[in-house]
């Protein structure tokens, strides 16, 4: 007792510098932030800002010179439509579709946990099992035509080595993904609000309109950015079962080849930017979107 | 008629759920067919435009095994992982502790930072940072795999742990605190046992991620530096080269690892809790 009031003593009570800096919430344990700070400024924003800077600084040419030969050659602007045609609709796909299923599956019934694993397992495929059974599965010489055929379709469709492939790859790799957040997000609201509203007489249609699905809409925002940065980086599944010369030509695409096979660095930079930009533009307008939606707690159960 | 449990609702056939479970159905099949298809090739001798193949055989298990040099792609796989999950931890664990407790200026943007990474394609910061890596002589080797297979990995801690420090009640904290237990002390012995699901949980996730991270090890890796999906898919684009069926025997090889690390995530984390915590009634 007598110890700490003489250590209290010798302490003069001027506020310094330490103590001011405390008060609004800056100590020596911030200091734990440090590494992770350290980190992702050294590997992930120094290396994008050189890559900003490399974009800009062509080898020859004035500083926009990379920008213009990819924006004026229409082999390399398309990647870009062909990119959002792609990851767009897939991504949409996977939402859309979960909604229903997941509907189904809150609260627990039986078989729950089985079902929720059955779809969850195309996680663990991997673009290349997932590639090489669609080509296997799809092919002309596959199970599908066989299937097909055999209803009496004579004229089997083309649906792996085009648009196709690659967007039956997206929905499986991400539709499990997509369903798992939306159910989480899903079983979060409350289910006493739908009781409330099926007393007061609402039919199903009533209560999915105006309570689950204003309260699922900030979710649905939130999934629909994730899957579409999950579709939207598709790239080994683009070369192995699209065709990566034309139709499926995605912006991935684009990128490695100036980098790894015209090593344009600045180029690729540039195109690497570009893909950036639009991904960061297509979320921010979801984003601006939900922002004008209900934020807040949805009412666990619990 | 057993009376169910409330709360316990059964599958009603109702128009609208016969058609959502038939679309299930018609997906889960056509997966079926797609994983079917590979398995199946995987085992065949000779197939050409029947039902099944010829014959069966685990050839191509012992040709794969063999002629892509597969125990080497494990182990690297294996190191690279594994380091990944335990740099990864190191350094997210205190970052989301401080983001879980404390309040400070530039949380937001900090905040920001980390969640960058996530959401920016692999492809488009892995280009810059292979340019990087290689002009410090990281790349074409296996520290130029790990660090750029922690750019997303870190960040990925951080904000799966970040809800688990939050769940702590931080006067658990405060009493250690009047005990004498100094920010060693308490990491070591009040909050590390404490966030030891949570952990594994994350661990276990980076785990999966960072096996099936197929961009970022691409454009890093060189010859002796490849993980699992990169060899399988170089093995897969030079057609021609290898039996296809061997290449099916590889990527059944890589499922089936990606499944056995998926079933012990199951194991402590509730897919369906990760974004909003729900409290389930617990299985009976």
């Amino acid at each position: 007792m007598t110890a700490t009031l003489e250590r209290a003593e010798r302490t003069p009570q001027t506020p310094a510098l330490r103590h001011r800096l405390a008060e609004r919430g800056v100590d020596r344990q911030l200091l734990l932030l440090a590494p992770a700070v350290l980190f992702v400024a050294l590997l992930f924003l120094y290396p994008f800002f050189y890559g900003l800077q490399l974009s800009f600084a062509p080898e020859e040419g004035g500083p926009l010179a990379s920008y213009a030969a990819f924006f004026t050659d229409p082999y390399q602007r398309n990647t870009i439509w062909i990119t959002l045609g792609l990851s767009l609709p897939a991504a949409l796909l996977n939402v859309l579709a979960s909604v229903p299923i997941a509907y189904r599956m809150r609260g627990s019934f039986r078989g729950k946990r089985l079902l929720t694993t059955v779809l969850v397992v195309p996680i663990t495929l991997g673009t290349v099992l997932t590639a090489q059974g669609l080509l296997n599965f799809l092919g002309p010489a596959g199970w599908f035509s066989k299937i097909l055929l055999s209803l009496g379709v004579d004229d089997p469709v083309r649906l792996v080595g085009n648009y196709w492939g690659v967007f039956f790859s997206l929905v499986i790799t991400g539709f499990p993904f997509a369903f798992l957040l939306i159910l989480s997000y899903l079983s979060g609201i409350d289910p006493t609000l739908e009781q409330a509203a099926a007393t007061l007489g609402a039919d199903w249609k009533q209560r999915f309109r105006h309570i689950t699905l204003p309260l699922l809409a900030p979710g649905l925002a939130t999934t629909f950015c994730l899957a579409f940065v999950l579709a939207f980086s598709v790239f080994p599944s683009a070369i192995l079962v699209g065709n990566p010369a034309g139709e499926t030509r995605v912006l991935a695409i684009a990128a490695y080849q100036a980098q790894y096979e015209q090593y344009n660095y600045s180029l690729a930079a540039a195109i690497a930017m570009v893909m950036g930009a639009v991904e960061l533009i297509v979320i921010a307008v979801v984003l601006l979107w939900r922002s004008r939606l209900y934020t807040g707690s949805t009412g666990g159960k619990g | 008629m057993v009376a169910l449990q409330p709360g316990k609702r059964r599958i009603v056939a109702s128009p609208g759920a016969w058609l959502v479970w038939g679309v299930v159905a018609f997906f889960l099949v056509n997966l079926a067919g797609v994983v079917g298809s590979v398995l199946v090739s995987s085992f065949g001798t000779r197939w050409f435009g029947t039902w099944v193949p010829e014959g069966f055989t685990v050839q191509w298990y012992a040709d794969a095994w063999r002629s892509f040099g597969l125990l080497d792609v494990v182990i690297v796989t294996l190191q690279v992982s594994l380091l990944v999950v335990l740099i990864s931890v190191l350094i997210g664990l205190p970052a989301s502790y401080v983001l879980a407790r404390r309040s400070f200026p530039g949380k937001r943007l900090v905040y920001f930072a980390f969640l960058l990474p996530i959401l920016m394609p692999p492809i488009t910061y892995g280009i810059p940072l292979a340019t990087v890596l290689y002009k410090y002589g990281f790349a074409g080797n296996m520290s130029g795999v790990v660090l750029a297979n922690l750019v997303p990995s870190v960040p990925f801690v951080i904000l799966t742990m970040t809800p688990f420090i939050e769940q702590i009640n931080p006067s658990i904290e405060s009493a250690a605190r009047m005990c004498g237990a100094g920010m060693r002390a308490l990491f070591l012995r009040v909050l590390g046992p404490l966030l030891v699901p949570g952990i594994l949980a994350a661990s276990i996730l980076v785990l999966v991620r960072t096996v099936g991270m197929f961009e970022l090890t691409f454009l890093t890796a060189g010859p002796d530096s490849q993980t699992l999906v990169v060899a399988l898919y170089y093995s897969m684009s030079a057609a021609g080269i290898r039996a296809q069926q061997s290449v099916d025997a590889m990527a059944v090889i890589y499922t089936s690892t990606m499944l056995v690390l998926l079933v012990i995530a199951l194991r402590y984390v509730n897919p369906t809790q990760l974004v909003a915590r729900v409290k389930e009634a617990p299985e009976p």
